[in-house]
């Protein structure tokens, strides 16, 4: 059989195992389609109280970690492609695609996953690749925006993603974006909800930890937007804030809000030197 | 090992679940079975199946079945609110009689394996999947 | 018919005649399994793809019969004999009657 060497690979995994994360091959290399070589571990960026970055891929168990390895296995490449459908679709009063301005999405697109979120000079203000998106939406092509976290922009996000695959992540976090690096920050390490708890709290001080049966990653967000086992679908990352927020048992930010935003270029830059893996697949 | 108080409990509960749960359920996968095969004897052994002895999610579970020679293979999950999963039947032009496919699976469980063999004959395999609970469920 | 239904399929673009390759498919779809309540309370009716199937220049491959326990977005691999150069047809059934097509053509040398 095909692929029986993974239940031998696993077994030597449970043996080795410690207490935390018993079961994920944390020194697996990730590359994938056999092409695309991946950094998933490296070392971490000065603003960064760590010795190494993790992508979220490396506490992942042996199962979920290969469904990322080949792009017919990941499932989250389906919405890659109904997106190459809406990139090449005319929508709006203008009656342009995204196409009719950016054409090819291969080599229009490339790279720009990895520098956002960014500062738009012309707007005065950090831009998500989200907002980005829908302002060329209502701006350019006369469209609807999408609702921020809906499947049609995670869908965007990752045809936008996978031309950046393989690239550092490379935020910039000095200039005009310092003043939202450092709400995003402070947002970081703000205890929320009922259950008081930062994203520190448990992606600082307790990843590679168990929380109950899950291995706490680094909430890095390079991987996004990620195809998640549990919902079966594409993943942004503000939808995965809000979820997080909610666990804390806090009313969160809206999906868009400026503290997302905020927030979302501080982690973003916590993985500065990760590879992007967007569409990523996680648990 | 030290367990504490809670993982005690956990393990009890756990323990509870497994030892309750197919035999609420096993009727049902029993009925299916016998649906399949007709109710011939089904030998153990012959049957490769390939589940993680530990799945992430239970919404995902990847799983590989495959029987040399077998014409067709089904697949259950006995604590399922519903066993059946899948049968593949190979046709004509099938490699290997392998098949991989995702599967959701309620609970920690057996998952069962019957392939009806090119003779009318059947064989069985299983494995035990665990399937655990997230962290905070976010 | 599920909105915006894909399908995804791998195969080789070549073989050697005779040789077994392996095929790999997704398509997106919700796979309702008729066992979750909406939240009023009221069941949501089962809304699956039931059967999948893959033929080669009219010769069977694989016939899958799918229950509802197999995940959303389902991917099944398995593995098929060319015989000859020729084209591959995946079709995949839904509940609703709606049925999906994939073709993909395969070279030999």
């Amino acid at each position: 059989m095909a692929k029986l060497n993974l239940t031998t690979a696993l077994a030597t995994a449970a043996l080795l195992g410690t207490a935390s994360g018993a079961w994920s091959d944390e020194n697996a290399t990730l590359i994938v389609n056999g092409e695309i070589e991946m950094v998933t571990r490296t070392a971490a960026p000065d603003h960064v109280p760590f010795d190494e970055i993790r992508s979220g891929w490396t506490f992942r168990t042996e199962e979920t970690q290969v469904l990322q390895m080949d792009d017919f296995d990941n499932p989250g490449m389906i919405f890659v492609d109904q997106a190459i459908d809406t990139w090449n679709t005319a929508e709006g009063s203008e009656g342009k695609s995204c196409a009719s301005c950016h054409e090819d999405v291969e080599s229009s697109m490339q790279g720009v996953r990895a520098v956002y979120p960014k500062w738009n000079e012309t707007a005065g203000e950090v831009r998500t690749l989200a907002m980005q998106i829908n302002d060329c939406r209502e701006n350019q092509m006369g469209a609807n925006p999408y609702k921020y976290d809906s499947n049609p922009m995670a869908a965007m996000e990752a045809l936008i993603s996978v031309q950046s695959r393989g690239m550092p992540v490379n935020v910039a976090i000095d200039g005009p974006v310092s003043e939202t690096w450092e709400k995003g920050k402070e947002i970081y390490y703000t205890r929320y909800g009922q259950l008081e708890l930062s994203c520190a709290n448990c992606h600082e001080d307790n990843y590679d930890n168990m929380i109950r049966a899950d291995h706490l990653s680094q909430g890095q967000i390079n991987g996004f937007p990620t195809y998640r086992l549990k919902n079966a679908k594409l993943n942004t990352v503000h939808g995965r804030f809000k979820g997080c927020v909610r666990d804390t048992r806090a009313e969160t930010f809206s999906p868009g809000s400026p503290e997302f935003v905020a927030l979302e270029l501080y982690v973003a830059s916590r993985g500065n030197g990760l590879s992007v893996e967007g569409p990523s697949v996680r648990n | 090992m030290i367990f504490t108080r809670r993982e005690t409990l956990a393990i009890g509960a756990g323990a509870a679940a497994s030892a309750f749960l197919p035999m609420q359920v096993n009727a049902a996968a029993d009925d299916v079975i016998a649906a399949f095969t007709g109710g011939a004897e089904v030998a153990d052994g012959g049957v490769d199946l390939n589940a993680p002895e530990i799945a992430e999610n239970g919404n995902t579970v990847p799983i590989e079945v495959g029987a040399d020679g077998a014409t067709a293979i089904m697949l259950i999950a006995t604590g399922n609110p519903t066993p059946g999963v899948a049968t593949f039947h190979f046709g004509k032009l099938a490699g290997a009689h392998v098949a991989a496919t995702r599967i959701r699976l309620a609970g920690t469980q057996d998952v069962v394996a019957i392939a009806q063999m090119a003779d009318g004959s059947f064989k069985r395999a299983s494995a035990n999947v665990k399937v655990t609970i997230g962290g905070c469920g976010g | 018919m599920a909105d915006n239904v894909k399908p995804r399929v791998k195969v080789p673009r070549s073989a050697s005649a005779g040789e077994s390759v392996l095929l790999k498919t997704l398509i997106s779809h919700p796979m309702e399994s008729g066992q979750r309540k909406d939240s009023d309370g009221n069941p949501i009716p089962r809304s699956i793809i039931n059967r999948f199937t893959c033929a080669f220049n009219g010769e069977n491959v694989i016939d899958v019969t799918l229950e509802p326990a197999i995940s959303t977005n389902p991917f099944i691999e398995f593995e098929a004999v060319v015989p000859e150069a020729g084209e591959f047809v995946f079709t995949w059934y839904d509940d609703d009657g709606s049925v999906y097509t994939e073709t993909k053509a395969i070279e030999i040398g």
